[in-house]
């Protein structure tokens, strides 16, 4: 990846003043700045990430329990560390479901959401960018219009609008977060196309008589790929914190499926009897974010400096 | 510097334009509100006679025209549930939500900004450090999950603070900190950098060679340098907060708006959810515009520069 974005000719002309400019005081990235880049605490992150889409791939297997099985006379049973016992490691909710199966099955289900979710947004916008550089004139001004106009606005509260005329349901939700954050790589591969229009690179096959569907797909898109890459990993946290929100409001997934989110907002009533029903999956939504900001801030830092 | 304000109020009205144009289409995608409201086993001439009344049987260009005109003319409909004008009950909460968004607004960027330029000067102290490490767990934070956080430690626990409501001082103290967190976290770490950013110009450096002292340099050479990203992340936090409070008074049961478009949405009074999403779009733009135009107010490359930026 690295190389790619070194291959890319614009990029050094972009950023040669700067760093020559700012040697010493460049500001240094986050993570860099905390030694949260010290390798451990990177590969932490990294590792429960990979523990984190395990359990999205395997959840059936790992569940303990059925996440939808009630067991009335189980009812908010306390976690092991609480006085509770093996049977129910992280505590039973208010009707009997096992608190860790469902955790692991809301996992899955926010996981896969919110990776569908921004893997839609991703290539919406990206393509939307590229459209817009290749064509240019008007077709520039309206991407960048509906550009302007989503990154003016809070997405969340159209995002509540649409659920709620159209309800909830899995699909809606996952197209839903898909439009979220659209328009950063609208911008930024627009951006780079722009850039690379001028570049040698693109003259040369150009010149060699390449069809420009191929010079797009072949030449141009590989050498985005890096910088979409890493805004994929800034824009994810966001994601998962809309489809979490989203869920918490009683508008994402709808029972018996189950996501962190709605656990927690389900779990709400029973703060006082039973905290662990809110508190597991609140946990796992903020460790799971934690990682992915630790790990984004990395990658940006090392992949592509420009982006800051 | 007309040309430019000309162009940024041309584009916060196009924006507007599609905000109410999207809303209108969602509204109309989302089926026949009928089915929805009326008994099933009425006669389909009754119902019939409904549709006539509310205008759904005319052509969509002609609704789209009529939804507009009424817009224009401050009528955003009527509560499907208690038959009041659906702004009034809007406007009703509205003085809640901006007590509880101006306190938690106010308060994360005085202390993010403080936080923020404090951690730039003293950058790889522990100062710095423990700033630093404050924002990116208040990033990743859930808004929400730390609101239940709140409560279950500072009303459960302790019983120092009431667990929802309003009223008093005390019932503002914890959603205003929940609300304000996340703002905070993203100016603090955004001021940082940017400070960071002007202290590394050259410009500094040549403060410093002529001889003027540390204290002058970043009052008159590095803060002003810094401004326009701030205000740049003032103005984009303030939107983002504007969306948390529907999740923040919910969760404190805080009775404002969002709240308000919160229990709309629950019951599909359609009325009601779209006066509070203009309104809320409505006053976002109006934020982004004053951002623009501070711009040009703080900036003299813009204000020179005219039209294009």
């Amino acid at each position: 990846m690295t190389i790619a974005t070194r291959d890319d000719p614009s990029a050094p002309r972009k950023q040669s003043p700067r760093q020559s400019d700012a040697v010493i005081e460049n500001p240094p990235g986050l993570v860099r700045r905390l030694g949260l880049d010290r390798p451990w605490i990177v590969i932490l992150a990294a590792a429960y990430l990979v523990v984190v889409v395990l359990v999205a791939l395997f959840a059936p297997l790992l569940q303990p329990y059925e996440h939808t099985a009630q067991d009335l006379f189980e009812m908010r049973n306390p976690p092991v560390f609480l006085g509770g016992d093996w049977r129910y490691v992280l505590g039973s909710d208010d009707l009997g479901r096992d608190v860790l199966s469902r955790v692991i099955y809301g996992t899955r289900v926010s996981v896969v959401i919110a990776l569908v979710g921004t893997g839609i947004g991703a290539v919406l916008g990206s393509a939307l960018g590229i459209i817009a550089a290749h064509f240019r004139g008007w077709v520039d001004e309206i991407v960048m219009m509906f550009v302007d106009a989503q990154s003016a606005m809070p997405f969340i509260i159209f995002a509540l609008a649409v659920l709620a005329f159209f309800g909830g349901n899995f699909w809606v939700l996952v197209i839903v977060v898909g439009v979220d954050g659209w328009q950063y790589y609208a911008r930024l591969a627009r951006g780079m196309v722009f850039s690379s229009g001028r570049a040698t690179y693109v003259e040369a096959v150009r010149s060699l008589g390449i069809p420009t569907r191929r010079i797009y797909l072949r030449h141009v898109l590989p050498n985005l790929l890096p910088a979409l890459m890493v805004q994929f990993t800034i824009n994810l946290p966001g994601t998962i914190l809309l489809e979490t929100t989203l869920s918490f409001l009683g508008l994402g997934v709808q029972p018996p499926m189950t996501s962190l989110g709605q656990m927690l907002g389900l779990g709400r009533d029973y703060l006082l009897q039973a905290p662990w029903i809110a508190v597991a999956p609140g946990l796992m939504i903020f460790m799971i974010t934690l990682s992915v900001s630790i790990l984004g801030d990395w990658l940006r830092d090392r992949l592509d400096p420009s982006l800051r | 510097m007309l040309g430019y304000v000309v162009l940024k109020v041309a584009r916060a009205m196009a924006t507007l334009w599609l905000v109410v144009t999207f809303v209108f289409v969602i509204l109309r995608l989302s089926g026949d509100p009928t089915t929805l409201l009326l008994p099933l086993d009425l006669p389909d001439a009754m119902a019939d006679v409904y549709r006539e009344r509310w205008g759904i049987d005319r052509p969509l260009w002609e609704q789209y025209v009529t939804y507009m005109r009424s817009l224009l003319q401050g009528d955003f409909g009527v509560s499907f549930f208690d038959y009041r004008p659906a702004i009034d009950l809007v406007l009703e909460r509205l003085p809640r939500t901006l007590q509880l968004g101006l306190v938690a607004y106010g308060g994360a960027a005085v202390l993010a900004l403080t936080l923020g330029v404090i951690a730039a000067l003293y950058r790889g102290t522990l100062i710095d450090r423990l700033v630093m490490i404050a924002a990116v767990f208040g990033y990743s934070m859930p808004n929400f999950f730390f609101g239940l956080l709140l409560v279950m430690f500072f009303s459960l626990q302790l019983r120092w603070l009431p667990p929802s409501g309003t009223g008093t001082l005390e019932h503002l103290v914890m959603p205003a900190v929940a609300l304000g967190l996340a703002a905070a976290a993203q100016i603090a770490r955004f001021t940082r950098s940017s400070i960071l950013e002007v202290l590394g110009q050259s410009y500094m450096r040549t403060a410093r060679a002529k001889g003027a002292s540390w204290g002058r340099r970043i009052r008159w050479h590095a803060l002003p340098n810094a401004a326009i990203p701030l205000v740049t992340v003032l103005g984009f936090n303030f939107g983002l907060m504007i969306a948390g409070t529907i999740v923040i008074e919910t969760v404190f049961a805080w009775p404002g708006m969002g709240h308000l478009f919160y229990q709309a949405v629950g019951v599909r009074d359609y009325a009601v959810v779209q006066a509070v999403l203009l309104l809320i779009a409505a006053s976002v733009i109006l934020v982004n515009l004053i951002v623009d135009l501070l711009y040009a107010a703080l900036d003299p490359r813009i204000r020179l520069r005219g039209g294009d930026a």
